[in-house]
């Protein structure tokens, strides 16, 4: 059936296979409609939609909006730094004002894990989640896995290595459930302290050496240090943590084959990849952020048309 | 005994009568396009592209016209009834690779019955640049059944049907023969 199971985008975990895989099909023909030279439809005349984002973004931000107008709906934006947040408004609040000015659709990105998944319960709208603490990230996920089955032709069956701060990224936690669904082999890669507790339950191995790691995959997502999430001090210093776990051309080179490199973004040139490996043939950074505009529309209507 | 009597369906044109109307059909399309430097055929997806496939196919080999430019055209990010439909609306594919800026464009579809599906293709054709004029050609024409003031520029048949009728075009390409019936719902 070419409808979504669920009502809002919380996760990828509330996702199964057959709901990626109609995401997917609906984002192949929007790629072709963001490839014409008139780029819009007007399928979501009559939604509006809020985004509304308690953190700082700019990819994810400027995706979504994009999508939003490429498919004709009315976009309000709110950012928790110029709003009456700071004056003590709780979450419930700020969002049922906002919905009392008619609003079908809320794409929230919020510091605390479970933000998303709190409001779908309390207010009458869709709800989709662009980021929730270092809980989950779907349509980073869903962005990534399209970008390797655009470059790979599939994903089950794949060998995908995370590599970084896998405990403070939700774009990592995101990214497992997805490429489980799907049926590809999953390894995580990074300092131990990085490295959440138990992850294996989630049926994915850890890899302490970069080198081997990168010897047995397909594809090497590459996770930023999220500095801005540590409360204390996880590694030495930048530098040993560059030694141990950033890539560069060399190490690359010394690999029997080609392996896909990608990067959620924002990227730290000469931290966790240098500028030579990010701007190569084999990166696929820049594809996923082309990707990412085709992903959210695919979800926006999806979920649009089951609003009554 | 019950089947048979609400799912009830006649011929409404054979293989032998497709065969003869596709074949006009692609007569008057050359009386009136003459060699199609100028003119692009767009079939509207899913069910106009066989028809379109096959006028081209007819005009390239039988009437040797030496290129003929063919889209397929997806509407369904056009339509205008987007949540407003019990059905979900599936998509398919477009397949534009050239501009139709100052061409004569000839939408194709099976059967024309409301205008709808025409008057997204209208505005959907226009994210391809601006053609010079639009003609509809469609095999079937149902009359007395417009919700819009859109009416074919070429038609195989036309048919008077009520509203709990259908009409069901097969292709040899998709359900192994010519056909097309009328299906009392």
């Amino acid at each position: 059936m070419s409808v979504l199971s669920v009502k809002h985008l919380l996760g990828i975990k509330y996702l199964n296979e057959k709901d990626i895989q109609l995401i997917f099909e609906t984002a192949d023909q929007f790629k072709e409609v963001i490839n014409r030279s008139i780029k819009k439809v007007p399928s979501l005349r009559d939604i509006t939609i809020a985004n509304i984002f308690f953190e700082s973004s700019t990819r994810t931000k400027l995706s979504f909006e994009l999508a939003e107008k490429r498919l004709s709906a009315d976009v309000i934006n709110f950012s928790a730094s110029q709003s009456s947040v700071k004056k003590g408004e709780t979450l419930i609040d700020t969002v049922n004002n906002i919905l009392s000015m008619k609003v079908d659709m809320v794409v929230m990105r919020h510091p605390n894990p479970g933000a998303g998944i709190f409001l779908a319960k309390h207010v009458k709208a869709a709800i989709i989640n662009a980021g929730d603490g270092a809980h989950e990230h779907p349509t980073q996920a869903l962005l990534d896995s399209y970008s390797i089955r655009e470059k790979l032709g599939d994903v089950a069956g794949k060998k995908v290595v995370i590599i970084g701060d896998i405990l403070h990224s939700r774009v990592a936690l995101s990214n497992i459930f997805a490429l489980k669904l799907q049926g590809a082999e999953v390894k995580v890669c990074g300092p131990k302290t990085l490295i959440p507790k138990y992850i294996e339950t989630l049926g994915v191995d850890v890899e302490p050496n970069l080198q081997k790691a990168l010897e047995w995959c397909d594809v090497a997502n590459m996770l930023r240090v999220q500095n801005e999430r540590m409360e204390m001090s996880y590694f030495p210093s930048t530098r040993e943590y560059t030694q141990q776990y950033g890539i560069n051309r060399h190490i690359l080179d010394g690999l029997k084959k080609e392996i896909v490199i990608m990067h959620p973004g924002p990227i730290n040139r000469g931290v966790e990849i240098t500028s030579d490996v990010a701007d190569s043939s084999q990166s696929i950074i820049l594809h996923q952020v082309e990707n990412g505009v085709a992903i959210r529309m695919a979800v926006i209507y999806l979920l649009a048309s089951q609003i009554k | 005994m019950l089947v048979a009597q609400t799912m009830s369906q006649k011929v409404l044109l054979s293989s032998k009568e497709i065969h003869i109307i596709l074949h006009r059909l692609a007569c008057q399309l050359l009386e009136n396009h003459l060699d199609f430097s100028n003119t692009v055929l767009i079939g509207i997806q899913p069910r106009g592209s066989f028809l379109a496939n096959r006028l081209a196919k007819i005009l390239k080999e039988e009437y040797k016209v030496a290129e003929i430019k063919l889209g397929l055209l997806d509407i369904t990010f056009f339509r205008d009834d987007f949540r407003r439909s019990d059905k979900p609306l599936e998509a398919s594919t477009t397949n534009i690779d050239f501009l139709v800026e100052g061409k004569n464009v000839v939408l194709i579809d099976d059967v024309l019955y409301t205008g709808r599906s025409i008057r997204a293709a209208l505005t959907a054709i226009q994210s391809f640049g601006r053609p010079q004029e639009i003609e509809l050609l469609t095999l079937i024409d149902r009359r007395f059944s417009r919700h819009l003031p859109i009416q074919p520029n070429y038609r195989g048949r036309q048919v008077d049907a009520i509203n709990n009728e259908k009409v069901k075009v097969m292709w040899v390409e998709n359900e192994g023969k010519d056909v097309v019936y009328l299906v009392n719902k």
